[in-house]
């Protein structure tokens, strides 16, 4: 079970977090016209890459803050979390 | 009732404690203290069992978890368990053990035979000659398997004991109470952290309790004792013994397996019988030790062969002697202990060490106490069937692979010894790449993976001064990290004796024309020539050898066995051990308990029951309950001898003809604040919020980003600035997930704030042409009229008293109001509802009701809006608003979405006007046309029609507005069932929706 970092609550166990999915994937902005294949890329098209992969964990099992957690998707190493305004680098 | 093989005095045992027990229906007794194993050998029973395949006799082999063989099926505390290792298990009052694997008894064994048929058991078995013919499966090959194969029975009862899930977090994790694991939590606990030390076994002290050192003047098990003595009185130390550490997971999460009271002969009512805990370790400490292995021989499987430390371990702890006439076959050192301490016993033992005549301490120490050492000897096969009764035992030539002699002697059991394999299971779990380590012919920990530190042993060191000294410095240096605290300790004297190289041999060969069994796995009867069979055939990979012949893959996960089959191996193939490379170890190190995995969350703790205000008044009249999610829901409420369908029938006609409540609470509730709440609403549900006034409640329909419906219900404003949304009870959490996902992530420059008020409110719908009336009774003093509280409309008022919320929405279609109250007042309001609906004719109605209501009128929910439909897809176009932007409106204009033939709502009716049609049916064109059948659309959801007395049902259908008044069949291969159907709109009642306006 993994050990996450919340930015607001501190160290908790996986199973208060739920996955949500690649961090780095914006979404077009509303009311502006979107080119359908802009559109594609941000509904359906998602990397998988084996390694460091940013992504959102929400806790909603704690504070319900959607977080960023850079984790290692082949050794679930976390190197690093933050607040969703925040940059992981 | 004497015990023949028990020492006098020797041993830890409470010779002042007798304990009766019975094998095998057998009488006998052992000590408090005893495990079954030592019981039994102390009263001379060697036989406690038959191998896997071949059937034949077996004995005890270990002392602990190596143990391969001596598996038991065992009555104790009034349950019977299976596969119990009985050189673990200890002795409890009345406890009654079995033999496994045996037909009709253990003496006696039908299935013994395969020992002569060897040609039916070969490496790979189970793919060869099981395969064909087909026919021969399940009539002779599957019942043959079953009954000769079968470890123990689990049992069929309930089981009634206890077990506990236990979260713990700690410093320091030590995982083995031998010296090293004794000296990091010494150290560690000194400087301050928090530790946790765990001890498989009950006795605290490792090797300490049966190797001859001393520490500080005090022999081993002295001072064991006295370091646990001083690490219990700590408050920051956690000392735990039967308790394994037996998996390495994410994140240095350790889970630990405690047994807590099999071995008391009474326990309270809520003493668990065994615990799981999960342990956060900053460090671990991984002392676990090591465990000596074999070396191969003919016949090696015979009763009475031990491991040499076992035996040691029966004498030092247990007080008992395995044998009277011992031979000690070994190529190191350690095995002179054993000799020894026989010799001390007054049992004379015969050494055949592999290694050419040599000197070393031990050696010369069993030279002058007068034991008879053999050099250049070993075991070639053990002779005696169900009990080691000689041996053939052969001088080695100096290639060691041919014999200069051979000579039979007599022996009552053999102690080999193949030197020692340090228990890296954790380490490795851990995600530590192992590393083989030449000096010792095994594995051990490489570079740290997570926060493991291998200590003693279990890192191949084998000398108590090394395991002590890296003990203390690792549990100094450790904890002094986390603690920033350092206490000097010094490091105590030792007086040890040292031992000299060992031999690197690991299996006896054998004369010209003779070819006995020689095990390599004793408890999956893996032999050399199985693994010799499967690299004949090509299996190279470890894996693939591994799970040809099954090496390594018993319960004992080949703790005795994985060294050797990669020597085997690696000889063969010409190759080092590290170029064969092992198998991967994966937890539990030893079989644990499905109650313990399980822990309290049986039955009814399953998971949470949620349960409205109502309950139990639902509970007193009669209510029949159903699942949703968490929440028990009335389904409906029984009159009598009513089935499901009577009383659903009778409780949906009232509500059309009279008036009916139904407790809503379940439905998802989030209260919705702040200046940009109208906004974000706007951008959440597809049709338009910014100008909905104050007091007024709208349906809205909510889409994922691909277009797909998420979730539909209303919303109402309750003040300029705050909103009360309602979610389905289905998709309540997803609703409030994906709303703060949008605030936090997407739009955090919209001032909003949303939390789930659920539990806060208490929810009844009043459903029927009657409703009015009824509420006007509820509330005398509030004008309900048409024009004052319209379709739609919401209020605030006192009900008798009690602050309330009055919605105007129908999910019914008929006229109808929810009332919400503070959830404490549920039960009130519920109460009052029921008084004063008497006059009305009032009933309650449950879910069942509530459904046949909504499908009749053509209501969408759960069953129709399933992941895979846009708001076209159910008659929902209309709420899709073509001026603004919104979640998932980008995805509406892709083109599968928009053709002619997309799916669509219908309503179908049986042509019979009687055979309700199953939910899930197909809907086909020809029922007899060839399979695979096109399949058109399919049944979701199903009534009976009270308004027309007749069964309907909704159905997605492909071009489904264009098949109205067409007739198809709808099939259910599930229910057998296959009905003519008419298409119909899926607006069955009141399609024009003047009820709820009325
Ligand atoms: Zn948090």
């Amino acid at each position: 079970m993994l050990y996450i970092k919340c930015p607001y609550c501190g160290l908790r166990a996986q199973k208060e977090f739920s996955y949500g999915g690649d961090a780095t994937v914006k979404r077009p902005n509303i009311n502006e016209e979107v080119p359908s294949e802009d559109w594609d890329n941000f509904v359906y098209m998602r990397k998988s890459p084996r390694g460091k992969h940013i992504e959102l964990w929400q806790h909603i099992a704690g504070c319900r803050q959607w977080i960023k957690v850079q984790r290692d998707t082949a050794t679930h190493e976390i190197f690093q979390t933050a607040k969703v305004t925040e940059e992981i680098r | 009732m004497s015990q023949p093989f028990r020492l006098n005095k020797e041993g830890l045992i409470n010779r002042n404690k007798k304990i009766s027990f019975t094998f095998n229906g057998k009488k006998l007794f052992g000590y408090e203290g005893d495990t079954i194993a030592s019981a039994l050998i102390a009263n001379g029973i060697h036989l406690v069992g038959r191998s896997f395949k071949y059937h034949r006799p077996r004995g005890f082999f270990g002392a602990g978890v190596e143990e391969p063989n001596a598996k038991l099926q065992v009555e104790f505390n009034g349950h019977s368990e299976p596969n119990v290792n009985a050189t673990e298990m200890e002795l409890v009052e009345g406890l009654s053990a079995t033999s496994q694997n045996c037909w009709p008894s253990v003496n006696f064994d039908v299935g013994a035979i395969n020992n002569f048929l060897k040609m039916f058991f070969p490496a790979g078995f189970y793919y060869k000659t099981f395969m064909w013919p087909k026919s021969f499966w399940y009539k002779i090959y599957e019942p043959f398997i079953r009954k000769a194969a079968g470890l123990g029975v689990a049992s069929i009862e309930k089981d009634k004991e206890r077990y506990e899930h236990k979260f713990e977090y700690c410093d320091l994790l030590v995982t083995g109470s031998g010296p090293s694991g004794l000296a990091s939590a010494y150290a560690a606990a000194k400087n301050g952290a928090k530790v946790i030390i765990a001890e498989d076994k009950p006795r605290f002290g490792g090797t300490l309790l049966t190797d001859d050192v001393s520490i500080d003047n005090l022999s081993g098990k002295d001072w064991a004792e006295k370091i646990i003595t001083e690490l219990k009185s700590m408050p920051n130390v956690t000392v735990k013994n039967r308790s394994q550490v037996f998996g390495y997971y994410d994140h240095n999460m350790l889970v630990m397996f405690e047994r807590v009271s099999d071995h008391l002969e009474k326990k309270s009512k809520f003493t668990p019988r065994q615990r799981l805990w999960y342990i956060r370790a900053k460090e671990t400490i991984l002392s676990t030790g090591s465990i000596e292995r074999p070396i191969v021989f003919g016949n090696n499987d015979t009763p009475g062969i031990f491991l040499s430390a076992a035996a040691k371990e029966y004498m030092k702890v247990y007080g008992v002697l395995v044998g009277k006439k011992p031979l000690i076959f070994t190529n190191n050192d350690s095995a002179y202990e054993t000799a020894l301490e026989f010799k001390k016993n007054n049992v004379e033992p015969i050494i055949l060490d592999t290694r050419e005549e040599h000197s070393s301490e031990l050696i010369d120490e069993a030279k002058s106490k007068g034991i008879e050492i053999r050099f250049s000897h070993g075991v070639i096969v053990a002779n005696g069937y169900k009990k080691v009764k000689s041996a053939k035992i052969g001088k080695l030539n100096k290639d060691k692979n041919s014999f200069e002699k051979i000579e039979t002697v007599d022996c009552d059991c053999i102690c080999v010894s193949g030197f020692w394999t340090p228990s890296v299971h954790l380490a490795s779990q851990s995600g530590n790449k192992l590393k083989y380590e030449e000096k010792i012919d095994a594995f051990i920990p490489d570079k740290k993976k997570q926060h493991e530190t291998s200590v003693g042993a279990a890192n191949g060191s084998f000398t108590l001064e090394e395991s002590l000294k890296h003990g203390f410095e690792n549990g100094s240096n450790l904890s002094a990290k986390i603690t920033e605290t350092k206490t000097e300790i010094s490091i105590p004297n030792v007086n040890e004796k040292k031992y000299g190289a060992h031999d690197k041999f690991w299996c006896m060969p054998l004369p010209k024309n003779e070819n006995p069994k020689r095990f390599v796995d004793f408890q999956n009867d893996v032999s050399v020539s199985d693994i010799e069979i499967a690299l004949r055939e090509g299996y190279r990979s470890i894996e693939h050898v591994k799970r040809y012949t099954t090496l390594g893959m018993a319960t004992d996960q080949g703790r005795t066995s994985n060294l050797n089959g990669l020597q085997l191996v690696s000889n063969i193939e010409n190759k080092i051990v590290p170029e064969v490379g092992h198998t991967t170890f994966r937890p539990p190190f030893t079989p644990i308990t499905i109650g313990t995995i399980v822990g309290r969350e049986v039955g009814m703790e399953y998971m949470p029951t949620r349960k409205t205000p109502m309950h139990e008044w639902h509970e007193k009249n009669n209510a029949v309950f159903v699942d949703a999610g968490a929440w028990k829901r009335p389904r409906y409420y029984k009159l009598g001898s009513e089935t499901l369908f009577e009383a659903s029938k009778r409780e949906a006609k009232n509500v059309r003809e009279n008036v009916g409540i139904c407790d809503v609470t379940t439905l998802g509730k989030i209260d919705i604040k702040g200046p940009d709440a109208a906004e974000f609403l706007n951008r959440v549900y597809t049709n338009a919020w910014m100008k909905l006034p104050v007091g007024k409640a709208r349906y809205g329909l909510m889409l994922r980003e691909d277009g797909i419906v998420m979730d539909d219900g209303t919303t109402t404003r309750i003040s300029e600035n705050h909103y009360h949304m309602t979610t389905t009870t289905a998709q309540a959490a997803n609703v409030l997930s994906h709303l703060e996902y949008y605030l936090q992530i997407v739009w955090p420059e919209l001032n909003v704030n949303v939390v789930s008020t659920t539990e806060q409110w208490a929810g009844a719908a009043i459903a029927g042409p009657k409703s009015r009336d009824m509420l006007s009774k509820l509330y005398p003093d509030l004008d309900v009229s048409n024009e004052a509280l319209p379709f739609m409309g919401y209020k605030e008022a006192e009900f008798f008293g009690v602050p309330s919320r009055i919605f105007r929405i129908s999910f019914s279609g008929e006229l109808a109001y929810e009332i919400n109250v503070k959830s404490d007042h549920g039960i009130f309001m519920w109460e009052k509802m029921m008084e004063v609906g008497k006059d009305f004719g009032n009933q309650p109605y449950g879910t069942e009701a509530l459904s046949t209501l909504r499908i009749e009128m053509g209501h969408v929910a759960g069953p129709e809006l399933d992941g895979r439909t846009i708001p076209s897809d159910v008659s929902l176009n209309g709420l899709v608003s073509k001026k603004k932007d919104f979640i998932g409106k980008n995805s509406l204009g892709r083109e599968a979405f928009n053709v002619e033939s997309r799916q669509k709502i219908v309503g179908l009716i049986p042509i019979d006007r009687k055979s309700s049609i199953p939910e899930g049916s197909h809907i086909v064109q020809d029922q007899n046309a060839k399979l695979p059948n096109p399949k058109l659309g399919h049944v979701s959801s199903s009534c009976w029609s009270v308004e027309n007395n007749n069964p309907f049902s909704l159905a997605i259908m492909k071009d489904g507005k264009n098949m109205i008044g067409k007739k198809f069949f709808a099939v259910s291969p599930l229910k057998n069932k296959t009905i003519e159907v008419e298409v119909i709109s899926s607006h069955y009642v009141d399609p024009e929706g003047k009820r709820v306006r009325s």
